[in-house]
């Protein structure tokens, strides 16, 4: 393909709150331009991952260059990228946006304004990006495309009235779209003649290429030989191969130039030398400084992951370097545990970015895995003046060494139709929230705004304010900062054994119901053993509650099914493959799903 | 391919040893709800046309060698219901093809209400020696609960013939555990079996088992709060009182859930506990050989139209789930199954077998489960407690590799 003009190239993104129809969005337009045929498409063709289309969200970004003949008969190069909708990915979706010039905001025509519908686009704004909005799904029996523009007026404060009214599944008004892209999205604006200036907005390990860097080309040109330097990580290397995204394909070209987005691999082998956000330049003609890259993404949330299988400890270290290649808000150090044995401490940006790594490793490198209670990062300030940046509960020091401490509080936007305002209300008064205020985003929905602590959000917010909406509010946050609070650790005892792994920070006034809920739930989830068991929850060594798991009557068999002995040995080595799947503490087994249950104490 | 053998033709020339034999008769008359055994509806043209097939079966599993066999085991499904001399004939197949041994204990399990002193003396002119009744309660309420078509009463009238005909070794199969039964209720079934004086009881805890009518009752009312079986303390309670009553009336508890006057143990279950080879004919009958495991199709229609129409029988065609035992699972075996005798297993009968000490395999697991007193060594026997009994299945599993 012949160099692209700059002026004819359109860089953009695609943002929305999550399920108002982003990525099907994507798909028609790479149909649209004649990409796939639609025989080839694949409902999505940009979520590759497996995870990615059966849970129907979009988890890493994605990005894939289209030719598109205008009607005004010229050619355009568009490089789309494609954003994840959740809070937790909001980085992933920052990352993207600095490659881009423009965005196209996707609005439900019948769901209208949502929470990350409006985090979204303060994000664009941050990035100074043109935003087109879309109306979406006018097709189904409820939209109210006019609603929800005068919404997008109102709320968000942008010209809304000539928004193209679509129906991305059924390919509805989908050139008026294009059209958009062209006249309203402006050209990239970079100097080719300049020095190589280029932002790396993500990467990806491959076998034989080793490290794929994509990245937005600012300045300057960069080809085959090309000895490139990254700015921050100071490494230097020669460019094998420079080329652009075709659907689920890299296809080399000769040249990136200023304005392009594309990929470059130059042999790279270890992981760290490409850092997510850092510039890429000419060794031989460098720029005078790096691009800005983005804020640094520092996790919220903190867990310990353990490999079921104790000797899969070196197979989950090298899974978990692999994934942070291209998910820089992914931390993970060592630690240990007296009940898990070696593990992982890692850091995630919330509970579903958690449960994504968490099943990517299961499925992606075949890892079983135990995970502890998720928690945050709490600051301990000591008597001697020390502070503490506590992610693992185990650490905390003794009580008589701890002056006070602090917890991190979160502002939460949340949008949910007028009658369920009361139990939303409720709900965020029982998580300990401070009512900051309400405003009418139109007379049937209204918009709160309340200070949370983020140790009160991370465990099933999100699931309890769908339970109390009907699935309808919507949500999302952003660090306020950290504040003085009343914490203590509550452990739990089994077999009056004290089981690391199950310990945790709470607030004092909410400890001895959740340390109650715990028993109650551990008691139903370990088995019966041959003897009782009691299980304790403590704070230091005060026990504010009990339950006790009766010793098991029996385990006899007492009939031998005749001559049938192999269905006897299925039998008992269906009971022995259960007893695998246990974790030995003390003399109790506890099944590994029972460390993962206690997550998710439901209060309904 | 037609010569091909199958592999209880070629096992059995290669392996000159003893084997029991097991004849599956799936007829009943109607299905109890707590049933999870291989049964059919009894139409006079299948049964006759299924009798055909396992004659066939039979004669198509010849050897040069002579099999001598110490035991044969009608089991089913309901035997008894079926025309004597079906079995008569079955008989006179086994002894054309195998060395019935004088002695051989033959066994026939009959449903109480479907004999006749007729039939009994036909069985007994057949040379069937032991006949166990499947009584499972003597209160006729709980016998309705879990669907038997007879009652106590019946069952005596049928015990008697089998006296009169001349038995002297009846089993009574007993199920406790039942519906709505009580520890009081079940005392009185087993003081009555007593005073029959037979010379082998049974005495079984109601498992359920998915997928039989009574399994999805129960389930039903257990998500609604009921729970008509009693609860496992009183199940072990009935446990214990079995053991005691039948103790002190003389019985040998010689097998966790078998009672025999001594020198009346059954034979044939001896063999699988052991385990020694066996054959079984018939749909879903299993059988051990040399190595090998295998079950026979569970299909009727299929097994009678195989047989019936081929003119070379090849057994492997309707044999499935052929297990190959490695050493492992021959260990594992010996134990799982010598444990379930009172009197455990054999430290040098394992050495026999294996060629290995049992410590060098066992030991180590052997010496936990004494510590916690589930298992109990006594010379040369390893043998499981009160507890171990109670807990079996814990242990045993942890025998497996």
């Amino acid at each position: 393909m012949s160099q692209a003009n700059q002026k004819n190239i359109r860089n953009f993104c695609i943002i929305a709150h999550i399920d108002h129809g982003k990525s099907t969005l994507a798909d028609r337009i790479i149909e649209k331009t004649g990409l796939l045929t639609s025989r080839e498409m694949q409902a999505q063709v940009l979520d590759n991952m497996d995870l990615e289309r059966e849970r129907g969200i979009t988890i890493k970004a994605q990005c894939v260059r289209i030719v598109y003949k205008a009607q005004d008969g010229e050619e355009y190069i568009f490089n789309l990228i494609d954003t994840p909708g959740h809070v937790d990915f909001n980085y992933e979706v920052s990352r993207s946006l600095a490659a881009c010039d423009g965005a196209i905001l996707v609005v439900d025509a019948a769901q209208g304004v949502e929470a990350q519908t409006l985090a979204n686009v303060y994000l664009a704004l941050e990035h100074n990006l043109d935003i087109i909005p879309v109306i979406n799904k006018i097709d189904l029996p409820s939209a109210d495309p006019q609603r929800v523009i005068e919404e997008i007026e109102d709320v968000i404060g942008i010209e809304a009235h000539d928004a193209p009214l679509i129906s991305a599944k059924n390919g509805i008004n989908i050139e008026q779209v294009l059209e958009q892209i062209v006249k309203k999205i402006p050209a990239p604006e970079g100097d080719i003649d300049a020095p190589l200036q280029a932002l790396v907005f993500d990467s990806v390990y491959d076998s034989y290429k080793g490290v794929i860097i994509f990245c937005r080309i600012k300045h300057g040109t960069v080809k085959r030989g090309t000895k490139i330097k990254m700015m921050a990580t100071g490494a230097v290397e020669d460019v094998v191969e420079v080329g652009y995204f075709g659907p689920g394909q890299f296809i080399p070209c000769d040249v990136l130039e200023a304005g392009m987005v594309g990929y470059i691999t130059a042999s790279i082998k270890n992981l760290k030398e490409t850092a997510v956000g850092d510039t890429v330049t000419d060794l031989n003609n460098p720029c005078k400084e790096p691009l800005i890259g983005y804020k640094k993404v520092n996790p919220m949330v903190y867990c310990g992951l353990y490999p079921a299988d104790g000797a899969k400890y070196q197979d989950l270290r090298d899974a978990l370097e692999k994934l942070q290649l291209n998910d820089a808000s992914l931390q993970f150090e060592p630690e240990s545990s007296v009940a898990l044995g070696f593990g992982f401490r890692c850091g995630f940006l919330g509970l579903l970015h958690l449960e994504i790594i968490q099943e990517r490793l299961e499925r992606e490198y075949d890892l079983d895995l135990v995970t502890t209670a998720p928690g945050v990062i709490y600051k301990v300030h000591k008597t001697n003046g020390d502070i503490i940046e506590l992610t693992n509960p185990s650490n905390l020091p003794d009580p008589s060494e701890i002056d006070f401490m602090e917890e991190p509080i979160v502002k939460a936007e949340i949008i949910v139709t007028t009658e369920f305002v009361g139990p939303i209300m409720k709900l965020c008064q029982d998580r300990r929230g401070v009512y900051l205020g309400m405003e009418y985003i139109e007379t049937t929905r209204a918009l709160l705004r309340y200070e949370l602590p983020l140790n009160e959000i991370i465990y099933d917010f999100f699931d309890a304010l769908k339970s109390r909406s009907r699935g309808y509010a919507s949500f999302d946050y952003e660090l306020k900062g950290y504040e003085k609070s009343a914490l203590c650790k509550l452990d739990i005892l089994i077999n009056k054994e004290e089981v690391d792994a199950l310990s945790f920070i709470i607030h004092s006034a909410t400890a001895e119901e959740r340390g109650r809920k715990m028993c109650e739930k551990l008691k139903n989830e370990i088995p019966r053993q041959m003897f009782e068991i009691p299980i304790q929850a403590a704070i230091g060594s005060k026990v504010i509650a009990r339950e006790t798991i009766k010793a098991m009557r029996k385990d006899v068999l007492a009939k031998c099914y005749g001559g049938d002995i192999s269905r006897k040995h299925k039998l008992l080595e269906k009971q022995k493959e259960g007893k695998k799947r246990m974790r030995q503490v003390g003399n109790v087994e506890i099944p590994q799903k029972a460390f993962m249950s206690v997550l998710k104490l439901d209060d309904e | 391919m037609m010569n091909k053998t199958s592999i209880s033709n070629k096992s059995i020339s290669v392996f000159k040893r003893q084997m029991g034999i097991y004849i599956h008769i799936p007829f009943c008359v109607k299905k109890c709800s707590y049933c999870d055994f291989l049964s059919a509806p009894a139409e006079a043209d299948t049964i006759k046309a299924y009798v055909e097939a396992i004659i066939l079966e039979i004669k198509a599993s010849h050897t040069e060698i002579v099999v001598p066999v110490p035991t044969i085991f009608f089991g089913g499904g309901t035997p008894s219901i079926i025309e004597p001399q079906y079995i008569v004939r079955i008989l006179e197949a086994i002894r054309d093809q195998f060395e019935v041994e004088p002695e051989a204990e033959i066994t026939i399990e009959c449903n109480p209400g479907t004999v006749s002193l007729k039939k009994l003396l036909a069985y007994k002119a057949a040379g069937i020696n032991r006949i166990s009744f499947g009584l499972q309660s003597a209160d006729n309420i709980e016998l309705k609960s879990i669907g038997r078509i007879h009652t106590y009463e019946q069952f005596q009238d049928s015990y008697e013939m089998a006296r009169r005909a001349g038995f002297d070794n009846i089993n009574i199969d007993l199920i406790a555990a039942l519906p709505n039964q009580t520890i009081a209720s079940w005392e009185n079934t087993v003081r009555k079996v007593i005073d029959l004086q037979p010379e082998h009881i049974s005495a079984y805890s109601l498992i359920l088992e998915e997928g039989t009518k009574l399994y999805t009752v129960i389930e039903m009312e257990r998500t609604n709060g009921f729970d008509r079986i009693p609860c496992d303390d009183n199940e072990r309670e009935m446990y214990y009182l079995t053991n005691e009553l039948l103790e002190k009336a003389g019985y040998v508890h010689y097998e966790i859930s078998n009672y025999a006057m001594p020198g009346y143990e059954c034979r044939h279950n001896l063999s699988y506990w052991a385990p020694d080879h066996y054959l079984g004919f018939g749909i879903g009958a299993a059988s051990y050989v040399g190595d090998v495991r295998y079950k026979n199709i569970e299909d009727i229609k299929e097994y009678i139209k195989y047989l019936s129409q081929t003119e070379i029988i090849d057994l492997s065609k309707i044999q499935v789930d052929v297990n190959q035992l490695t050493t492992e699972n021959k260990m594992e075996e010996f134990m799982f199954l010598g444990l379930r005798r009172i009197e455990g297993i054999s430290l040098k009968e394992f050495y026999k077998r294996f060629g290995v000490r049992y410590e060098s395999v066992y030991g180590k697991l052997t010496k936990k489960f004494i510590e916690q007193e589930l298992l109990l060594h006594t010379d040369d026997r390893i043998y499981l407690s009160e507890r171990g009994i109670d807990m079996s299945n814990s242990v045993m599993c942890e025998f497996l590799f």
